[in-house]
């Protein structure tokens, strides 16, 4: 029997005369991880996308997780194929969804009909269906309300499939419908949480780490590698410069008042990402701060941070509390990896006693005494190493 | 990342893992050409495999003083440590329910002994004084008649501390306990003279690449007349005590790695001196604290740079071709929990590192770990937590 997947557009298909480039996107991403498994038919008719192998082995399996982490996709499925006849959905019915309806107890079947030519209507499809299954297993119960499985007959233009069940999609806008945009990502737990949920609003992601050996370890550099490569998996590849940062946080520590360290070194990061960003195109920057978490998070804090750039800082974290951050860290396989023990930057120059409440003007002072900044942000920039992350 | 070609370095972490010797290489390079036979088959190969495990353990057992059938091979030491453990436990269940170890054991054994506390066992972790040790009169205390199993470390892998064990067998005579003591004894095998019988120990774990063989080979010693049963079981390996089949190349490296152990009383002397030098070297810079003791194995120096995170420290020596282990994990880990119930403070278990030696190491490494040192204060800039 031939199967094929199906998939279902999320809220791009409330977009209107652009709608076609959202969908084209989506294909696009959807081809891209696809691609290793064997050649496919990709169609888009009446807002689904069927996804047809050519090869008789194909992996749907590992297709379905893939297609699982593109977002744009409100559900997929997988189907049978069958030509437009009762005859053939009556016989195929049956032996498809055998090994499925074995392991449940009650099912309904609900029928779509888009061919209004069909010879059946879709109460008719659906009671006769339905007949034939229970006649075939008898220890089957049809409960319309509350069913173990929804198997569903989808009668369309050229075919007829016949489902069980459906997937959830990633939701979402396809990536990059949206633009770019460069997340600052550190190794902790919200950095991670912050691009992926960017990523999934259409944004190509680009990523900038800031290293400072030996305060901190090529550990924490593969850890971000790590993270951002589970990130990846729903982004696509993400860019990512590393910047070095020993020297900028080694000028702060001697010339700078010890509790606006934290803001000074924000300050600067934020003055050096905008900069990469600019010269790879990403229009806004990404961070993972969340309101009031740390010192560098108050709000008089953000403002003194965000004074220094010309572009958007979109901070997706930034009304969640620390459980609902983990709690999709987990779900993106992110966070096992956020907590391995390693310093990163953050940590070694953290004063005792930050400032929080930093008044205008007074971090443009702490800053007075790093007179080379523009020298050693120039060289952070220079011997900033660029990597893909896949 | 590639492969790192390590020019020059000084390595000083011997306590997480050593360099295999040139004999062990080659022993094991031996069998896995010409020794690849299954040891259990009938046939010619399984017989020549067979003879490079008995061989290894004659070696072996002259080295410990003990019998060629008290050595079971194990994976390693985290094994042996299950083992011994689990073993011993279902043993003694039903003569008593009470087991007796210490707060500064490795992970393998305090891993286990919670494990036999989920199932019901009543665990006691005893706790060292300031220098590391494991107070005679709180062993004697803690042993009741009804304690079945003592699980003490002969030396301890954060600093050295070597542990009264011979106590441990008195008190469980005198007591009339039906416990076997067990002894963990990966960081003391090869280093100082041991042995099992004349201390009363009934099972003794023993790690092979603490001792310049490889990874993933490692013994059991369980004291003749002991009866337990085995952890692992299948084909019936090792007279069934531990089923698999014997890794030849891995134990006959192993025998490489015994054969080429020194005499162990002067390379002891020899090693103290080298110990005296380096915590003498380290006191004069005037900023290093000593957290070992004076009474350690000089095999293990655990200091203290305050001021300096140890992975801070860690990667600056790292940097400079000088390899040491940071005692505690970074700032937002937890930090040494050998250190911890030591007494030590905060600040010493953030800063410290552990220094550990083996035969191949000289005074330069000392002299070069130190000048670093020095360099790594005036070039790093102290954490304001």
């Amino acid at each position: 029997m031939k199967e094929i997947i199906l998939i279902k557009g999320g809220e791009l298909v409330l977009k209107g005369l652009n709608r076609k480039n959202f969908e084209n996107t989506l294909i696009t991403n959807i081809k891209r991880k696809l691609r290793d498994l064997g050649q496919v038919k990709i169609e888009n008719l009446q807002s689904t996308i069927t996804i047809e192998p050519v090869d008789e082995d194909f992996d749907f399996e590992t297709a379905l997780e893939r297609v699982s982490y593109v977002f744009g996709i409100a559900a997929f499925s997988r189907a049978c194929i069958c030509e437009k006849t009762v005859e053939d959905i009556y016989a195929k019915a049956p032996v498809y969804l055998k090994d499925t309806l074995l392991n449940v107890r009650s099912f309904k079947v609900e029928a779509k009909r888009s061919d209004k030519g069909f010879p059946l209507k879709s109460p008719e499809i659906c009671r006769e269906v339905g007949g034939i299954l229970l006649e075939t297993f008898p220890h089957l119960k049809v409960d319309v309300h509350n069913p173990d499985l929804v198997v569903t007959v989808e009668v369309r233009d050229r075919y007829a499939f016949i489902r069980a069940g459906q997937l959830h999609g990633a939701g979402g806008l396809p990536v990059g419908t949206a633009g770019k945009a460069s997340i600052l990502i550190s190794g902790g737990i919200d950095s991670p949480v912050a691009a992926y949920t960017m990523a999934k609003r259409g944004l190509v992601l680009n990523a900038i780490h800031f290293a400072s050996p030996p305060y901190t370890s090529i550990r924490a550099e593969q850890k971000v590698k790590a993270l951002l490569s589970k990130v990846a998996k729903y982004s696509g590849p993400i860019n990512l410069a590393i910047v070095p940062f020993t020297e900028i946080q080694e000028e702060i520590g001697k010339n700078c008042p010890e509790d606006y360290f934290t803001l000074i070194m924000r300050r600067i990061m934020m003055r050096i990402a905008e900069r990469i960003s600019r010269e790879h195109h990403s229009l806004a920057l990404i961070t993972g701060e969340s309101l009031g978490q740390v010192a560098s998070q108050t709000l008089p804090a953000i403002v003194e941070t965000d004074s220094v750039v010309n572009m958007p800082v979109l901070r997706p974290l930034i009304g969640m509390d620390k459980d609902e951050i983990i709690r999709i860290s987990k779900a993106i396989d992110t966070f096992e990896t956020s907590i391995l023990p390693y310093e990163d930057c953050c940590t070694v120059f953290t004063p005792k006693h930050p400032k929080t409440k930093p008044r205008p003007g007074q971090c443009e002072e702490a800053e007075k005494g790093l007179t080379s900044m523009e020298e050693l942000i120039s060289r952070a920039i220079d011997d900033t190493v660029y990597s893909v992350v896949e | 990342m590639g492969s790192v070609i390590l020019m020059q370095y000084v390595y000083l972490d011997n306590s997480a893992t050593t360099k295999p010797c040139e004999l062990s290489v080659k022993y094991t390079l031996d069998a896995l050409e010409n020794f690849w036979g299954n040891p259990s088959s009938l046939h010619m190969l399984g017989v020549l495999a067979e003879e490079k495990i008995n061989e290894a353990k004659k070696c072996i057992a002259d080295v410990l003083h003990c019998k060629e059938e008290e050595i079971v091979f194990t994976s390693g030491g985290t094994e042996a440590n299950n083992t011994a453990i689990i073993s011993a436990a279902l043993k003694g269940k039903k003569r008593g329910n009470r087991i007796v170890t210490t707060e500064i054991e490795h992970p393998s054994v305090l891993e286990t002994v919670k494990r036999l506390e989920e199932e019901g066992f009543e665990v006691v972790k005893l706790k060292p004084d300031k220098n590391g040790v494991i107070p005679a009169e709180s062993i004697k205390n803690a042993i009741t008649k009804d304690t079945i199993l003592v699980s003490i470390m002969l030396v301890n892998n954060e600093t050295g501390a070597i542990q009264p064990v011979e106590t441990a067998a008195a008190a469980i005579k005198s007591v009339g306990a039906p416990a076997l003591l067990h002894v963990d004894a990966v960081q003391a095998f090869g280093k100082m003279p041991i042995n099992p019988s004349k201390l009363g120990v009934d099972l003794l774990t023993v790690s092979g690449h603490k001792i310049h063989a490889s990874k993933g080979i490692g013994f059991l010693y369980i004291r003749k007349g002991v009866t337990i049963k085995p952890y692992i079981t299948g084909g019936g390996q090792e007279k069934g005590m531990r089923s698999g089949t014997e890794p030849v190349p891995l134990i006959y490296g192993l025998l490489g790695a015994v054969k080429s152990l020194p005499n162990l009383e002067n390379a002891l002397k020899k090693q103290k001196e080298l110990w005296n030098y380096a915590k003498q070297k380290l006191s004069d810079t005037g900023f290093v604290k000593i957290n070992s003791s004076d009474e350690c194995l000089p095999y293990i120096i655990n200091i203290s740079v305050p001021g300096y995170r140890s992975e801070t420290l860690l990667h600056f020596l790292e940097n400079e071709g000088i390899y040491v282990s940071s005692g505690s994990a970074c700032a937002k880990g937890e930090g040494s929990y050998v250190l911890k119930s030591c007494g030590f403070d905060r600040k010493t278990i953030d800063s410290s590192l552990r220094i550990s030696f083996s035969r191949d190491n000289t005074k330069e490494d000392i002299d070069a770990l130190v000048s670093t040192l020095i360099k790594a204060t005036e070039r790093l800039q102290r954490s304001k937590i």
